[in-house]
């Protein structure tokens, strides 16, 4: 049985009858049981998946209607809750925390008869970007285990690239599904901001993440799309996206489309396998017609600091429920006066979490909020019209995902200012709002770089289109583990 | 002079659900948490789900105390921990950054005297602690979560009041405001509370927090200006600081946390987008907004020729006025009045009382109607009201079991003026020279009848008889 179809084939393999969703499980399981003591993707397994495959195939035989995803072995990042298992965040503080409801994306899942085929590794909270801040241990990547994943949704993409999966939900604040996706050669999407019901997802920085698909193919991302987007009561933050088919028309090629190619994050310390990569990806565009242009995005070289101001303030009120009074870990409240209390039960996180809620408390404090969080808050209402303003002229916009190759584990982890640098060129789609797109592109010396395309809010349907174009130009490796 | 502020905090008890979930927005007589949710528990992954009524409720209240109201508004977070705070930060608003608050500035007259509010906010309650052990060594810490995220309207005021009966009248008025408004019902315990300002002349600004009624809040402003002036008089400084009022002894005590120097760290809420309350809406909420308590009052007076006091009574009181408009007809609207300010106020003044009785505004209609046509007579009407409160029996049956019923069949009555005639020569002989005394034998056909003789028709024979 072949492990490594895509979501849209194996959809169509079950429906046929060729494979039976059972047998594909139960290869997946078997497959996390040869290679993830390697890679450390899975955090919890799901024991039921057999079980659960099972009664897919019985509706299969029987003929009664069986939901999009026929049993398709997904992985969910461990902050987005599912009922009754444990949704930890890579941390101690919840390592006992078992969620009593479905994150949005779980029941609209659930509904398509998807399968969770295990919660998967990330940075704590998703604060990171190489997965090495969780309290689990570090993930590995499948295309060397001695790199890092990239992160935060590490484990989403290690286990859809490392074929653990067919598909994966990570969340995206800063980059943190682009950004593994580019390190593990898999796609990578974040929708625009209110496309997908963030209920369920645990906040890191509420007010720009989202929860996007780490897939083998950019059909598969859309597929995926179908599924989980549109207006939720529960997020009142949705938007009625009127039930978009984001499949249809994907074919649709990027001939005549205006791409702008941005100065800002092709500059200083790129690493020259990607900007050749890059490069190429541009000439790979013009023959299918598309035009691109180089365009200059002033704000961008203040995005990394606003991008860390403004969610280190919200981290800093979304972390404070942690206090260990109503749920968490084992740790009795007994004889204490309330703020000893506080400091003693909060000590459970790990040090880049606590890094940012120290920053959190001070940036938007009073006498301080002037000169970093309200300045922060600028530079994003300026980065905005900014990319309004180029994507008058433009429908897309280009950079290399990340400026530089996967690095190894333990080089870059206590410097967390040239980690910060990795962010360059992911976060401002998530300051903007705007959807963005990682796909595979190119390999150097065993090592995959990603692409990053970025579109318009709303534009989604055509961002995918262009992925999609992009995406047959070129034709890689897969993982040899 | 004198300067008082408030800060009144009053729960959208009306409104199906809390402000972000769909528990219950009255908790009251519900197990200890029992009221709760991920949501309004603030567990991992929840998010807040506005309550667009409590929105509604809300701009009613501003626009009813002539508040501005600006098309959009925003809510904010004001981070702290507390164990009563499920998420250890409030979702409120806040005007700093432009006026985004529900309410902004307005005004209510007290009497003569315009009291200018400052702005109104939207925001969710804490949940409640519950102090148990004796001493401060044993004593342990409780949390019921069933009011964390019930809606609650914040109204604060200018430091206009210049004495305690000054913030008492204004209390009065507005919790009268609010209920006749259908949007809280200020009865209920807890559901109003205020934090007090004092200064006076030369002194500092003292925040006087804790105080569980508005009876107590007077009782405090009233220890704390004296307390000032007491320092004031001995030439001690007064500092800026905030006191609790300490609910036992009744007095004022300097609060050890220090409140004031709190940084809440406040930022936008960005899981609720900003909501627009364009002017159609507010059109249409004013258009729904119940008549207010003057406007009803003139109404009283101009139309049904009630007097000016017990019109007031009457419109003030929600009870008892959606009782009169339930009841009254062009008629019998005077006969209404008086049942109620005369008889029934002194039977339902406090809520338990209105709660337990089983009476309707059908049987008021019916009570001044009887009394009108003469079936009844106003003394035996008391009598019939006590019994209607207690059984919620209809008039009728009342009156036929407790035989109330005015004596109004001619025979009958002619029967027994004809004995009062005979009885009484002397007061006849009177009468006939004196028709003004005519009075002591309808009293005398009333004893008989033990009032229930139709005094004109009891009049009209005796003049008859007599012949006068
Ligand atoms: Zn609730």
């Amino acid at each position: 049985m072949n492990l490594k179809i895509s979501a849209l084939d194996y959809v169509q393999e079950v429906k046929t009858g060729n494979i039976s969703a059972e047998d594909f499980v139960a290869k997946t399981l078997e497959r996390i049981k040869n290679v993830d003591d390697a890679l450390h993707a899975f955090l919890s397994v799901n024991e039921d998946a057999i079980t659960q495959a099972r009664e897919i195939d019985k509706k299969v035989k029987s003929g009664k209607k069986v939901g999009d995803c026929f049993g398709m072995p997904i992985s969910i990042k461990d902050n987005i809750c599912i009922k009754d298992s444990k949704t930890t965040c890579a941390s101690k503080m919840l390592e006992n925390f078992v969620a009593p409801y479905d994150a949005t994306v779980i029941t609209k899942l659930k509904q398509q008869d998807a399968i969770f085929i295990g919660k998967v590794n990330m940075d704590e909270f998703a604060m990171g970007l190489t997965t090495e801040f969780s309290a689990f241990g570090p993930s590995k990547n499948p295309w060397n285990t001695d790199y890092v994943p990239g992160g935060s949704s590490g484990g989403s993409a290690v286990s859809v690239s490392a074929f653990e999966c067919i598909a994966s939900l990570g969340s995206d604040t800063g980059g943190s599904v682009r950004n593994p996706a580019s390190f593990c050669s898999t796609v990578g999407y974040k929708p625009t901001y209110g496309l997908i019901s963030r209920f369920g997802l645990i906040s890191y920085a509420n007010s720009i993440e989202q929860i996007g698909p780490l897939t083998r193919t950019v059909k598969d991302s859309a597929f995926m799309l179908n599924m989980i987007s549109g207006i939720d009561p529960n997020d009142n933050t949705t938007i009625d996206n009127k039930n978009e088919d984001y499949l249809s028309g994907i074919d649709s090629g990027i001939e005549g489309k205006k791409i702008g190619i941005i100065k800002e994050m092709m500059g200083d310390g790129i690493d020259p396998a990607v900007l050749t990569a890059t490069k190429d990806a541009i000439s790979k565009l013009e023959s299918l017609g598309a035009i691109c242009e180089e365009i200059s995005l002033d704000m961008v070289k203040y995005s990394v600091a606003a991008y860390y101001t403004i969610t280190a303030t919200e981290a800093g009120s979304n972390l404070a429920r942690y206090d260990n009074l109503r749920y968490g870990y084992d740790f009795s409240l007994e004889g204490y006066e309330f703020n000893s209390y506080i400091s003693k039960a909060r000590r459970n996180f790990g040090p880049e979490v606590t890094r940012r809620i120290i920053l959190g408390g001070f940036v938007p404090s009073a006498g301080h909020a002037g000169k970093y969080f309200l300045k922060a808050l600028k530079v994003k209402s300026k980065l905005t019209k900014e990319i309004n303003e180029a994507f008058k002229k433009f429908d897309l916009l280009l950079s290399p995902t990340v400026p530089i190759l996967p690095f190894k584990l333990g080089e870059k982890i206590d410097d967390p200012i040239s980690l910060f640098l990795v962010d360059i060129n992911t976060v401002t789609a998530n300051l903007t709002g705007k959807p963005a797109i990682s796909i595979p592109f190119a390999n150097s010396n065993g090592l995959p770089i990603g692409i990053q395309l970025m579109a318009n809010s709303y534009q989604d349907k055509h961002l995918l289109q262009a992925a999609h174009a992009l995406e047959q130009t070129v034709s890689l490796p897969e993982v040899s583990l | 002079m004198t300067m008082i502020g408030l800060e009144i905090h009053c729960q959208l008890t009306n409104l199906n659900s809390k402000l972000f979930c769909s528990c219950k927005a009255n908790y009251r007589g519900l197990e200890i948490n029992e009221n709760i949710c991920p949501i309004c528990m603030g567990l991992p992954g929840s998010l807040p789900r506005l309550n667009q009524e409590a929105v509604k409720k809300a701009t009613i209240i501003a626009m009813a105390l002539n508040c501005s109201t600006p098309e959009k508004i925003a809510f904010f977070r004001k981070n702290y921990f507390y164990p009563d705070s499920p998420k250890n930060f409030q979702i409120t608003q806040l005007n700093i950054y432009g006026d985004t608050s529900v309410g902004g500035t307005g005004s209510v007259m007290v009497g003569d005297k315009k009291i200018n509010i400052t702005r109104i906010q939207l925001e969710e309650d804490p949940g409640r602690l519950i102090y148990e052990g004796s001493s401060s060594k044993n004593q342990i810490t409780l949390v019921d979560y069933n009011r964390a995220g019930t809606p609650l309207v914040e109204i604060v005021t200018e430091p206009d009041f210049e004495t305690p009966k000054e913030v008492r009248d204004f209390l009065n008025i507005l919790s009268d405001i609010l209920a006749n408004l259908g949007v809280a019902d200020p009865s209920l315990e807890g559901a109003m509370r205020a934090d007090a300002n004092v200064s006076i002349k030369g002194g500092k600004k003292v925040e006087i927090k804790n105080i569980g009624s508005f009876h107590d809040l007077e009782k405090a402003v009233h220890f704390e200006i004296t307390r000032q002036e007491s320092l004031h008089s001995r030439e001690i400084e007064i500092i800026q600081e905030t006191r609790h009022w300490d609910d036992k002894r009744k007095i004022t005590v300097s609060s050890r946390s220090k409140e004031e120097e709190l940084d809440y760290r406040y930022f936008l809420e960005g899981d609720i987008p900003w909501v627009t309350i364009d002017p159609e809406i507010k059109t249409k909420l004013n258009s729904e907004m119940p008549e207010s308590i003057s406007s009803k009052k003139e109404r009283y007076v101009s139309k049904y020729n009630i007097t000016a006091q017990v019109a007031d009574v009457l419109s003030s009181d929600k009870y008892y006025s959606d009782l009169f408009e339930e009841s009254h007809t062009e008629s019998n609207a005077k006969e209404v009045a008086n049942i109620i300010t005369t008889d029934l106020m002194g039977l339902v003044d406090t809520r338990e009382k209105r709660e337990a009785s089983k009476f309707t505004s059908t049987h008021l209609k019916e009570l001044a109607d009887s009394i009108q046509s003469g079936r009844i007579s106003r003394n035996s009407s008391k009598n019939a009201l006590h019994e209607i409160l207690k059984t919620g029996k209809n008039l009728a049956t009342v009156i036929e079991e407790l035989d109330l019923g005015n004596v109004s069949d001619e025979s009958e009555l002619s029967g027994i003026i004809s004995q009062v005639i005979s009885e009484e020569s002397q007061a006849v002989e009177q009468a006939k020279s004196n028709p003004q005394t005519i009075n002591y034998l309808v009293g005398k056909v009333m004893q008989k009848t033990k009032g229930k003789a139709d005094p004109s028709l009891t009049l009209d024979l005796l003049k008859k008889q007599i012949g006068i």
